[in-house]
């Protein structure tokens, strides 16, 4: 983990609400994966979410950006509710980066046809000055020598790199990240975590759902704990690591600190 | 302590005589082993028995040019009954004077489609190049303008015919097939069931039936005095059958997809249509290239069933040809060259799409 960290250089959320979830439920068929979900995320704010697997935290990320439904409450994102109005949904995917643990790259287009294909298509921006937004976002993620090549001729590591780029590239206003750092080798966990450390520095509005606590200790305002689809614990960093309330976070923290 | 490396580092040794070269790829690949040396010599004896023969029927003994009584006094081929009859058969009962009429559009048709060829090739002024191209074919075959004779399509028939229903058939069946498939796929009940219904029934009938209906039942639903010309209807029979099997194979590539293509597309917020556009299909389709090409080269010979409903297509004027007593009895002659012409169509349907994989699967 790099020592210099995003608290070195200090960026605090502003007191907007950019998400706001209310009392929100979801079903997989008769299993209530979300019990009651009430969280508000301010502007700049960098959350990180832990938990056992099964817990419901990518699936409470992915109903972020309507890649999953929910059936109960309500969420508003940036000041939009989504409902079942697919104008509202697309922009709000628009303005909502998702970064995947498999990548999930377009196998079929380089790495700059990747990059360019939403500010092409959603934000109609002329192909010449999407390439150049691409080109300057992979010099972001330190992998603007790969451009021209293809996402399987690449690594994991530069995989999720140029898919965080591809997120950039449509200047989102909130960055959702689902476990980013899972499908990755141990020796290339590192370059995508500054990547994102990087991004933080900047003032990004993150959500990461990861089990790289050291990034969560020197990255996140708030730590959230969910377990059997609710948020049981939320705290800053220092008191989540230090001072655990639940019994279920200590728990898990002593299956994960070891 | 052993050594374990005895030569000379860096030295590079040959590998034996018998292992390579022409001895050593007879031996491995004709002699290796007795059973596939045995079966190495019963092939050889058996294109002995058979080539020469067929060398001295089909080029030594054969006549090229005579009348049928010629003919069956010779001992070998008798491709008089082509070299005689070939205007008959490439273009049925097309004015005999107005020929080149055909000849022409054919030719143009060719030449479309080899230059489309190479994808590069696929700017907007190659797509006006084809539209003009069309509208100079329907001019050439049908005329009835500037001075051209018109000739009924109830005239057309042979090689053009042939061209005509597999080319626009095929080309017409490819997309309804890709949206079919999409709509199989589809979250909206009615659309869902509608694709599932019409792909299952047509499915479960033969093309011939398929054929009948269109020319003899279909009619019958017409308003008075509305009547399509036969070849239409024939193509239309074509169309809904291909597109049926097509639109399986596709749906075949569409779940070979992973959620997560679809996610990616969705999380930068493009739409459906978008989505399938740019992302989900270019994928699917290329994966089934191979399945998709099968169906376009059984639907390019399946075109010969139209002789049912009277449409003199390729093979149906060879065979009228046939039934002439002159030259009754040399159908291995007719037929061999109607086959070669059906394999130059169906090869190079089969050697463009190897093309377009192997083109396709540089990119990734």
């Amino acid at each position: 983990m790099s020592e210099e960290t995003a608290k070195s250089n200090e960026i605090q959320p502003i007191a907007e609400p950019m998400i706001e979830i209310k009392d929100m439920h979801k079903w997989f068929g008769d299993f209530h994966v979300l019990r009651g979900i009430d969280l508000t995320i301010l502007k700049k704010e960098r959350i990180v979410i832990c938990g056992p697997s099964g817990s419901g935290k990518s699936t409470l990320i992915r109903c972020i950006n309507r890649l999953e439904e929910h059936q109960r409450g309500q969420i508003v994102v940036d000041g939009i509710e989504l409902t079942n109005n697919i104008k509202n949904i697309e922009k709000i995917r628009a303005e909502v980066g998702m970064v995947f643990q498999h990548f999930n790259l377009f196998p079929h287009l380089n790495i700059v046809d990747n990059l360019a294909l939403g500010p092409i298509w959603v934000r109609k921006v002329p192909k010449k000055q999407a390439e150049e937004t691409a080109m300057y976002y992979l010099e972001k993620v330190h992998i603007a020598e790969q451009a021209r090549k293809y996402p399987g001729q690449l690594s994991g590591g530069q995989q999720q790199r140029v898919a965080i780029a591809r997120s950039l590239c449509m200047s989102p206003k909130v960055m959702l990240f689902d476990e980013p750092t899972s499908a990755l080798d141990p020796e290339m966990i590192k370059e995508v975590l500054d990547v994102m450390i990087e991004l933080a520095r900047e003032g990004m509005t993150m959500i990461v759902v990861t089990h790289e606590m050291g990034f969560a200790k020197s990255v996140a305002h708030r730590v959230l704990f969910m377990d059997f689809g609710q948020i049981v614990e939320g705290n800053t960093p220092e008191e989540f690591f230090e001072n655990p309330q639940h019994d279920r976070t200590k728990l898990f923290l002593s299956q994960i600190l070891h | 302590m052993e050594a374990y490396v005895q030569q000379k580092p860096g030295e590079v040794l040959k590998p034996p005589v018998t292992s390579v070269g022409v001895i050593g790829w007879v031996k491995s690949n004709l002699f290796n082993g007795w059973f596939n040396s045995l079966l190495t010599i019963v092939t050889l004896y058996f294109f002995w028995k058979v080539i020469p023969p067929l060398v001295r029927w089909a080029f030594i003994d054969s006549v090229w040019n005579t009348t049928g009584a010629v003919c069956r006094g010779a001992d070998g081929a008798c491709w008089s009954i082509i070299a005689t009859n070939f205007r008959f058969i490439l273009f049925g009962f097309f004015p005999y004077d107005q020929q080149w009429r055909p000849l022409i559009a054919i030719l143009i048709l060719c030449g479309l489609l080899f230059y489309s060829r190479d994808r590069n090739h696929w700017t907007k002024h190659f797509g006006y190049a084809w539209i003009i191209g069309l509208v100079v074919m329907g001019f050439l075959m049908r005329g009835g303008l500037f001075g051209l004779p018109s000739v009924e399509p109830t005239q057309w028939g042979g090689l053009p015919l042939t061209l005509l229903l597999s080319v626009f058939g095929l080309t017409i069946a490819y997309p309804l097939g890709v949206i079919l498939a999409l709509g199989r796929q589809s979250k909206l009940p009615v659309i869902k069931w509608l694709c599932v219904v019409y792909i299952e029934l047509i499915r479960g009938v033969p093309l011939i039936s398929l054929l009948f209906m269109s020319s003899f039942i279909f009619p019958l639903f017409l308003p008075e005095g509305v009547n399509f010309p036969s070849i239409l209807r024939a193509l239309v029979a074509i169309i809904l059958f291909t597109a049926a099997y097509i639109a399986e194979v596709v749906r075949g590539g569409l779940q070979g997809m992973s959620r997560g293509q679809y996610e990616a597309a969705e999380s930068i917020g493009l739409n459906y249509y978008l989505t399938m556009r740019l992302i989900i299909l270019p994928q699917a389709l290329k994966i089934v290239i191979p399945p998709t090409v099968s169906i376009l080269i059984s639907a390019f010979k399946d075109t010969s069933l139209v002789v049912i409903i009277a449409l003199w297509d390729l093979l149906k004027t060879t065979q009228s040809v046939l039934s002439n007593p002159e030259w009754m009895g040399f159908s291995r002659e007719a037929y061999i060259f109607v086959a070669i012409l059906y394999f130059l169509g169906c090869f190079s349907m089969a050697n463009y799409s190897r093309k377009l994989e192997k083109e396709l699967s540089r990119e990734n």
